[in-house]
């Protein structure tokens, strides 16, 4: 049997036995192979003779498989969309028993899609029901999670000690070279910037203030969260969801142990506290970064630089900083676990969760660091 | 029945570092007959089939095909044998974003070639056939074990390929429902005379619907025993052999 044989149309051969009456004889291979081509060269004869009553005989067609018969069935309806009828002649019984699987009516368009309304006052109620319950789950898990950090602390035994200090290699020094670069460029930036104003009023020096305490009460913290939510919030929620969808969380509940223990609070602890040492760490990469362009641009001598850094800032600034980081480690760890164990399905479920992992700790981000500063201006 | 091979496996030896899994495996695959492959959990038959079908490429030895070495083929040139083929993976592989219609479209949209409405007619005919008519609209997620392992099973024969992989194909079903695969296996073969290779260790179905067995062990990474499992039940020298068909521990 060679490879064309297999490949090649079943030939035809149209019969003319009355006033709009057709037989259609077909012979040779009609099957998965010759489907579409058959298809292509029927319908087109048969469009022209239009006929009323049609008969195809199959009795010639040696090698016949569903795809076939699913191109007769094709046939039958063109020849009925016509306004005529057809038959299948010279059925062989175990080409019947083929045949017999197509005789249900597919059904192709009326419930193609699930009915979506159009209506926008419903559509709107839906989305809000929907953000609502998303809210409601977020604080519910918020619950859950400070139930679990309960727990530790009563029974410090639970805490997996070994998955919390791998967890702050990966959150922690494994982003340390990705925060420093960022930190450092930031600070190069940020001094060349505003030296070029300041140089107009002869200001050099208040570069290293503004360098210093721009990162240590905003920036550092701000842009180590993102750094932390984009590298580690996404894997949080990646590895619970993935978890989540191949039944592990399951498989631990049922082992009793607490998911929410097992996997959110070494994260929270390591997230707790990593974060703030990598925001520190990134306000000392930025104030070098000032540096170099202070001694390099500037005519600023080092010393005279660092010693007006230490005077800028104050103790308060400091701790300030620290506690913002403290808070933002607190939503990253909080948002990229939620939405691993909010995840249902398969492997978009994962990536889904990924993606909102981080687009909601984002947001929580940049909307407690607005909350702060507005607290902190009316508290002086 | 002619003996016309369509599968050939030479010398395969597959190691994964240091750890030999399989040691020089040798046998031919004829066209239209029914293989089952079977052997204690671990002793690699999915790691056999994975070679068979060219997934995996580090390994010494050789696969052809229908007489076209699969071994030394890069990835464009293995869409030609793929086109040939039909795999059902052990843990069903159907892609979770889509729904089990969809999953089974997807072949026939992409190489059938034929209008939406004889489409949408094969999928119905293909999802009855393993008995899940009305599920097309489902997710991956949102049946069955079971129930995945037939629609992974109907995507597979969705363009009746020439030869089929089944990888453990009723593992996890009642036994009703996988004697009717069975049956349907048997069907496919008779009408299409589709080459199936299984992977199974349900005894029962073996006896059913196997034309020959290889049999693999662990400790000997290779074939133990090759044939009729009838005639390999009474008469194997190997006591292996007839513990497992005789399901008997202490022979
Ligand atoms: N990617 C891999 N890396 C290392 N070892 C592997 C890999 N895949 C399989 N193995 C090893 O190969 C051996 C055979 O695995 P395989 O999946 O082929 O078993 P199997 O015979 O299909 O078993 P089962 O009946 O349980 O499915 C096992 O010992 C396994 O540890
Ligand atoms: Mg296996």
């Amino acid at each position: 049997m060679t490879d064309t044989s297999r490949f090649s149309p079943p030939t035809r051969q149209w019969l003319k036995t009355g006033e709009g009456n057709f037989t259609l004889r077909l012979a040779g291979r009609l099957d998965v192979n010759t489907a579409s081509a058959a298809l292509k060269t029927i319908v087109p004869e048969l469009k022209i003779r239009s006929p009323l009553y049609l008969a195809i005989n199959i009795e010639d067609i040696h090698f016949f498989d569903d795809f076939g018969a699913v191109v007769l069935f094709e046939l039958k309806k063109q020849t009925e969309d016509q306004k005529g009828t057809a038959e299948i002649i010279g059925v062989h019984k175990s080409t019947q028993s083929i045949l017999d699987r197509i005789t249900f009516e597919p059904d192709s368009n009326e419930t193609k899609q699930t009915p979506r309304s159009d209506n926008f006052p419903e559509r709107l109620g839906e989305a809000t029901f929907k953000f609502c319950s998303n809210l409601g789950y977020l604080l519910s898990f918020f619950g859950a999670v400070l139930v679990a950090v309960c727990h530790v602390f009563r029974q410090p035994k639970r805490l997996r000690l070994n998955d919390m200090i791998f967890q702050m290699e990966k959150t922690g020094v494994n982003a340390l070279p990705i925060v420093g670069m960022i930190s450092f460029l930031l600070g190069l930036i940020m001094a060349f910037m505003s030296s070029i104003q300041l140089k107009q009023f002869g200001a050099n020096i208040y570069v290293a203030s503004l360098v210093a305490l721009a990162m240590i009460s905003e920036l550092g913290p701000i842009m180590t969260a993102i750094i932390v939510s984009g590298r580690s919030g996404s894997a949080f929620a990646a590895e619970i969801a993935t978890m989540k969808v191949s039944e592990e969380i399951d498989a631990l509940f049922t082992m009793g142990f607490d998911p929410v223990i097992f996997l959110t609070i070494p994260r929270l602890f390591a997230a707790i506290i990593v974060v703030p040492i990598l925001t520190v760490l990134s306000n000392l990469f930025a104030i070098t970064g000032g540096l170099v362009i202070g001694v390099t641009m500037l005519n600023l001598t080092t010393g005279s630089y660092i010693s007006q850094s230490v005077e800028a800032i104050t103790l308060f600034e400091i701790l300030w900083g620290l506690f913002k980081s403290i808070v933002f480690a607190v939503l990253i760890a909080w948002t990229g676990c939620l939405r691993g164990f909010q995840a249902r399905g398969g492997a978009s479920a994962v990536g889904n969760a990924a993606t909102s992992a981080v687009v909601s700790s984002i947001f929580l981000i940049i909307l407690f660091d607005s909350v702060f500063a507005v607290i902190r201006s009316y508290w002086w | 029945m002619e003996k016309e091979k369509i599968i050939q496996v030479k010398n395969l030896t597959v190691k994964y570092g240091d750890h030999t899994i399989l040691d020089s495996v040798s046998f031919d695959v004829y066209s239209g007959e029914i293989l089952v492959i079977l052997g204690g959990s671990g002793c690699g038959k999915t790691t056999l089939l994975r070679h068979m079908i060219g997934l995996e490429t580090s390994f010494s030895g050789s696969v052809a095909i229908d007489d076209e070495m699969i071994t030394d083929k890069d990835e464009s040139q293995m869409f030609n044998v793929f086109q040939k083929i039909g795999v059902l993976f052990q843990g069903s592989a159907l892609i979770g974003s889509m729904t089990i219609g969809e999953n089974i479209a997807l072949p026939l949209q992409e190489y059938a070639n034929l209008p939406q409405r004889s489409i949408q007619l094969l999928i119905q005919t293909k999802l009855a056939s393993v008995n899940l008519l009305g599920f097309d609209r489902h997710l991956p997620s949102e049946i069955s074990g079971g129930m995945k392992k037939r629609a992974g099973l109907a995507r597979a024969m969705a363009l009746n390929p020439r030869i089929l992989f089944l990888d453990e194909p009723s593992a996890g079903l009642d036994p009703v429902t996988s004697a009717e695969i069975d049956q349907l296996i048997l069907k496919i073969n008779h009408e299409l005379s589709t080459t199936i290779v299984i992977i199974t260790h349900e005894l029962a179905s073996i006896f059913k619907v196997a034309s020959r067995i290889i049999m693999l062990d662990k400790s000997k990474k290779g074939i133990i025993a090759e044939g009729d499992p009838n005639y390999l039940k009474e008469h194997s020298e190997n006591r292996l052999v007839r513990r497992f068909f005789n399901r008997n521990p202490d022979l």
